[in-house]
């Protein structure tokens, strides 16, 4: 099969669903690049080269670049989901949201529940979330807790190049707004992506492991990291069973407590911050419900309760490691009730 | 000077690039026959008891339990003890030098599938090797062509062979016209004509088997031999949770237990090969093919297609290959054949003979083919 | 141009049943029956009514929070609307929206919007569906006089502009954001401001039926002819409160009873077409009767229509949910 990096898989997913429909399409500040300069068209496709060749191939009429204005264009993808395109928008920075929220958990997240079943918004806002690029506060922020908050939002984390194809795929074809995170630092890494279009459902979490002693659920990049950890445990004869949970919203949580209590030991790891995150929802959601199956207290490892910070020093302390995931599930481990 | 064997980690089919070692059967100094089981090895695929490739007393084992290794990288020095230890020592350290430019150029040459446009569809094909009539594996409902890894490449030693995508799976397109028996050996003989074959030594798994027997009974032409590994096609039983289950799950938790039902023992279905089988669920198209092919041969829980009583018309000859474990298939389904078809019955072995037990599997067809 | 007889009928008639609608709906607010907030329309019904009579299905309006008027000048029903307001499950929006987010998209409408300067934003995607899909259409966003000076609304010209989207911004300015005059909240002017964006605009009357209507179709035909977007400063006045229950004490003391007698857009519109000859008064009183028994009986019926129950209160927050 043959290996592509996240950001081929997440072009070759829009490319695909564009041809396949004529509804789709795709709009964002510099999807293409160069509207309107003199040099050269398609001079940037996204800042980092995502859709890059989106606009030769399919046009400006379904690549538009926007201008720097995340409110009207965010919401002017709602209002033409809500009257029959499919748009993918893409929101550069998920820091950005500020700006445009209105748009995203009033408009597009509401609409079909206050308008009474009657509405179909089917917009993908795609959007750049995570630290380790050194792009400091603004440019840096998980944030998707915030939007798995809102009833009427879906959330993905693809975690690797195969998952964000299918996911994005399942996200197009999905008929509620969805907001899709990708990792920035994840672009250039390489998986085995097949050819062909496929969708990986919503609400479906992915066991990436499999053992006996400790459970760690995780998400997006995180998942990578807990997959290292527990490579390296089972060398030791620890048996680390890691859950990639791709969708925050929906989650699903038979999974979650399926392998919560198989192993009696949790560890849940989330890139944001430790506050109402996905973090404190799973551990809470794991000791209401299996509370009698825990060997252990959950023990969550999280970004800190602080902005990201620039200098390389302090950002590399900042994002939750594998070290800090090790030594959390030895820490479970190691717990005497 | 005495002789020191290597063994290294095999190549099972086209996708394997590394192998787990899970666990080794000998000790060092102890003295290993050929063809017995030298150590487990887990894949993408399945997990597979490693035979020894030949005999002799262990001296090295090189590779801790629970590590993963590239194909071809050195298992085991096998040599009689009046071969000193520097001498051993000596050879682990060239053959380990060697190995990382030797592994690089293989993968490189190693044949790859390709696709071929036949009956108005595309068709995904793996060929290995040349010469003789060839022989062509058809694989079974759900399958694809990298269920003959075990196989193709042992049995391309001598021969021409080719493994294909059934339509609706694998990397073929997800049209399979009708989905029944006839429509499929339609494509399957669209194949043979796309490639120039005039006729083919067939091996079918399951559904690939019922294929196998049409085109015997249909287009006895075309068909120079046939071995039949657990077939359909010899009697209307069939486990339909199997082929419920392995429809209706979506997530590698509950789909693995459908999957275990394959095998004899459960441990060889690897997180990876329920894993592969989501991902080939998941290509576009693939679900619908798949229940239309449930629908057209399996309809109301029974097989739909059935040949039992036109035996006495096959022309080449016919071998029927079967676990005694069968959970899909029953093994009884391979009694009261005609006394011209050779039926095997393997011990403790599930409906994933091939798999299960390749090198018997493989012996049986080399038998057959001389 | 000269509107037909039907045509002048069926204006009267709908200014006529919004009028109807938000006096029912202020005399039962009032009696405690309609829980929640309430913006209502009362005074405005030329502006509502001269912009959708251009309109059809295809066509996308987005409207605010005083939003009923827009609601029945687009189609939707009116029976559907008074149980929706009185939260019930027939309602419109299956008593989940209530007043402030009645919508129907089959008529086009997307929503009253319980955020001011909402619906701008949304309208750019319903006019680049229009233009995507080459269905024609065109979309129009009303926004109250403070809507206009949300960033969103701004944004939105910007957007309809470089994307030249068959888009329409009506300001209806009504004097108040609230209880904050529009004459002190906006800086500059509408048109001014649709000048700064290379966009045509205009200011009219909203207290005219027949001068809205005229700049309405010369806006709609721009758009409609790939011409882009257009703004139309609508200056008229509200009847009751910025919601029910407001006493609009910033309100000068007889402000609303001059307005009412002097500058009432269905009393223009009645006296209008009488002196002209082109109505009869019977005609017009017909209408009114008829106009009452519909808003009688969509009361009536919306009163006895049972609530949603507890089996609907998870339903139709999504499509599909796993």
């Amino acid at each position: 099969m043959p290996k592509k990096t996240y950001r081929q898989a997440i072009n070759e997913a829009l490319r695909q669903e564009m041809e396949r429909d004529p509804r789709v399409i795709l709009m964002g500040e510099d999807v293409a690049g160069g509207m309107g300069s003199p040099g050269e068209d398609d001079a940037w496709g996204g800042p980092l080269g995502v859709t890059k060749g989106l606009m030769p191939r399919f046009g400006r009429e379904r690549v538009l670049d926007t201008p720097i204005s995340e409110s009207a264009f965010i919401g002017a993808a709602v209002g033409a989901a809500a009257t029959g395109l499919r748009p993918v928008a893409e929101l550069m920075f998920v820091d950005f949201f500020g700006v445009c929220f209105d748009q995203i958990f009033n408009q597009a997240a509401k609409f079909r529940y206050m308008f009474g079943g009657k509405a179909v918004t089917p917009v993908v806002i795609r959007t750049m979330y995570g630290a380790g690029f050194r792009a400091a506060s603004q440019h840096s922020q998980c944030l998707y807790p915030i939007f798995t908050h809102i009833p009427g939002l879906k959330v993905a984390l693809p975690s690797n190049a195969y998952e964000a194809k299918g996911l994005l795929i399942q996200a197009i074809r999905d008929d509620d707004p969805v907001i899709f995170f990708e990792h920035k630092a994840m672009y250039d890494e390489e998986a085995e992506v097949p050819d062909e279009p496929y969708a990986i459902p919503f609400g479906e979490a992915n066991v990436t492991r499999e053992g006996d002693d400790v459970t760690v659920i995780a998400m997006g990049r995180m998942v990578n990291f807990a997959n290292q950890v527990a490579d390296k445990l089972a060398k030791e004869k620890i048996g680390v069973t890691v859950v990639d949970i791709r969708t925050t919203s929906p989650l699903d949580r038979e999974t979650i407590l399926e392998t919560a209590a198989e192993t009696g030991r949790v560890v849940v790891v989330d890139e944001s911050h430790p506050r109402c995150s996905m973090a404190t929802d799973i551990a809470a959601l794991v000791a209401q419900e299996r509370f009698a199956d825990l060997k252990a207290p959950v023990k969550m490892v999280t970004a800190p309760h602080a902005p990201v910070p620039f200098s390389p020093a302090l950002e590399d302390l900042y994002i939750p490691s594998p070290a800090k995931i090790e030594a959390a599930v030895r820490e479970v481990l190691a717990f005497q009730g | 000077m005495a002789e020191i064997t290597p063994v290294v980690m095999p190549k099972w089919g086209l996708a394997m690039q590394e192998g787990l070692l899970a666990a080794w059967h000998v000790q060092p100094g102890e003295r290993i026959e050929k063809g017995r089981e030298l150590c487990e090895i887990e894949t993408s695929k399945i997990a597979n008891v490693f035979e020894s490739p030949a005999s002799g007393l262990v001296r090295r084992l090189l590779v801790e339990p629970g590590t993963t290794v590239p194909v071809g990288k050195l298992l085991a020095v096998l040599a009689e003890p009046e071969v000193p230890d520097p001498a051993i020592d000596a050879y682990v350290a060239a053959f380990e030098a060697r190995f990382a430019s030797e592994a690089a150029e293989a993968a490189a040459s190693a044949p790859q599938p390709r696709q071929l446009e036949a009956g108005g569809r595309r068709i995904r094909i793996l060929e290995i090797g040349e010469g003789g009539v060839p022989l062509l594996f058809v694989h079974g409902f759900g399958g694809d062509l990298e269920n003959w890894m075990f196989n193709q490449a042992e049995l391309a030693a001598r021969r021409r062979t080719i493994a294909l995508d059934l339509p609706g799976h694998g990397g073929s397109a997800k049209e399979p016209g009708e989905g029944d028996v006839p429509a499929l050996a339609d494509a399957v003989v669209a194949v043979l004509d796309a490639l120039g074959v005039e006729r083919a030594h067939l091996v079918g798994h399951s559904l690939g088997g019922a294929i196998g027997l049409a085109l015997a009974l249909e287009r006895p032409q075309r068909v120079a031999s046939a071995t039949l590994v657990a077939p359909a096609g010899l009697g209307p039983e069939i486990a339909m949770d199997y082929i419920e289950g392995f429809l209706a799950q979506s997530r590698a938790r509950k789909l693995r237990p459908v999957l275990e039902m394959l095998v004899h023992d459960p441990k060889l279905v690897t997180a990876e090969m329920v894993e592969n089988v989501l991902k080939a669920k998941r290509m576009d198209g693939a679900q619908a093919a798949l229940e239309r092919i449930a629908a057209a041969c399996f309809a109301g829980g029974r097989q739909r297609w059935l040949a039992r009583e036109r035996l006495g018309a096959l022309a080449c000859p016919v071998q029927v290959i079967w676990g005694e474990a069968d959970r899909i298939l029953p093994v009884a389904q391979a009694e009261g054949l005609p006394a011209t078809i050779a039926v095997h019955r393997l011990a403790a072995t599930g409906h994933l003979a091939h798999m299960e037990r390749a090198a018997e599997v493989n012996a049986l067809i080399e038998r057959f083919l001389d | 141009m000269q509107l037909s007889r039907d045509q002048l009928l069926h204006a009267y008639r709908q200014m006529r049943t919004i009028r109807a609608f938000e006096d029912r709906v202020h005399e039962e607010f009032s009696a405690g029956n309609i829980p929640g907030f309430v913006h209502l329309y009362a005074g405005e019904e030329a502006s509502a009514v001269g912009f959708c009579m251009h309109l059809e299905d295809r066509d996308h309006i987005a409207s605010t929070h005083r939003g009923h008027g827009h609601c029945i000048a687009k189609g939707c029903d009116v029976g559907a609307m008074m149980a929706e307001i009185f939260g019930k499950k027939e309602g419109l929006c299956g008593g989940k929206g209530g007043s402030m987010h009645i919508a129907d998209l089959e008529k086009g409408m997307m929503g009253a919007n319980g955020i001011v300067g909402g619906g701008p934003p949304l309208i750019c995607g319903a006019a680049l569906t229009a233009k995507t899909l080459g269905t024609g259409g065109v979309a129009i966003a009303f926004v109250g006089d403070g809507g206009s000076n949300q960033g969103t609304t701004l944004e939105s010209y910007n957007l309809a502009k470089v994307w030249n989207l068959p888009a329409i911004f009506v300001i209806e300015d009504n004097g108040y954001a609230e209880s904050t005059a529009s004459s002190w909240s906006v800086a500059g002017s509408q048109v001014g401001r649709a000048a700064g964006f290379g966009m045509p605009g205009y200011e009219v009357d909203g207290h005219d039926f027949f001068a809205v209507h005229a700049v309405a179709r010369e806006v709609i035909e721009r758009a409609r002819n790939g011409g882009g977007p257009s703004l139309v400063h609508v200056k008229f006045a509200r009847y009751y409160g910025h919601f029910e229950g407001d006493a609009m004490t910033y309100r000068g003391k007889d402000e609303v009873p001059r307005l009412m007698a002097e500058r009432d857009c269905i009393d223009l519109f009645r006296r209008r077409v009488t002196e002209a000859a082109l109505l009869e008064p019977s005609e017009l009183d017909a209408i009114d009767r008829e106009v009452a028994e519909l808003i009688d009986r969509a009361t009536a019926e919306a009163k006895a229509a049972p609530m949603p129950s507890e089996a609907d209160l998870l339903t139709d927050v999504y499509v599909s949910y796993h």
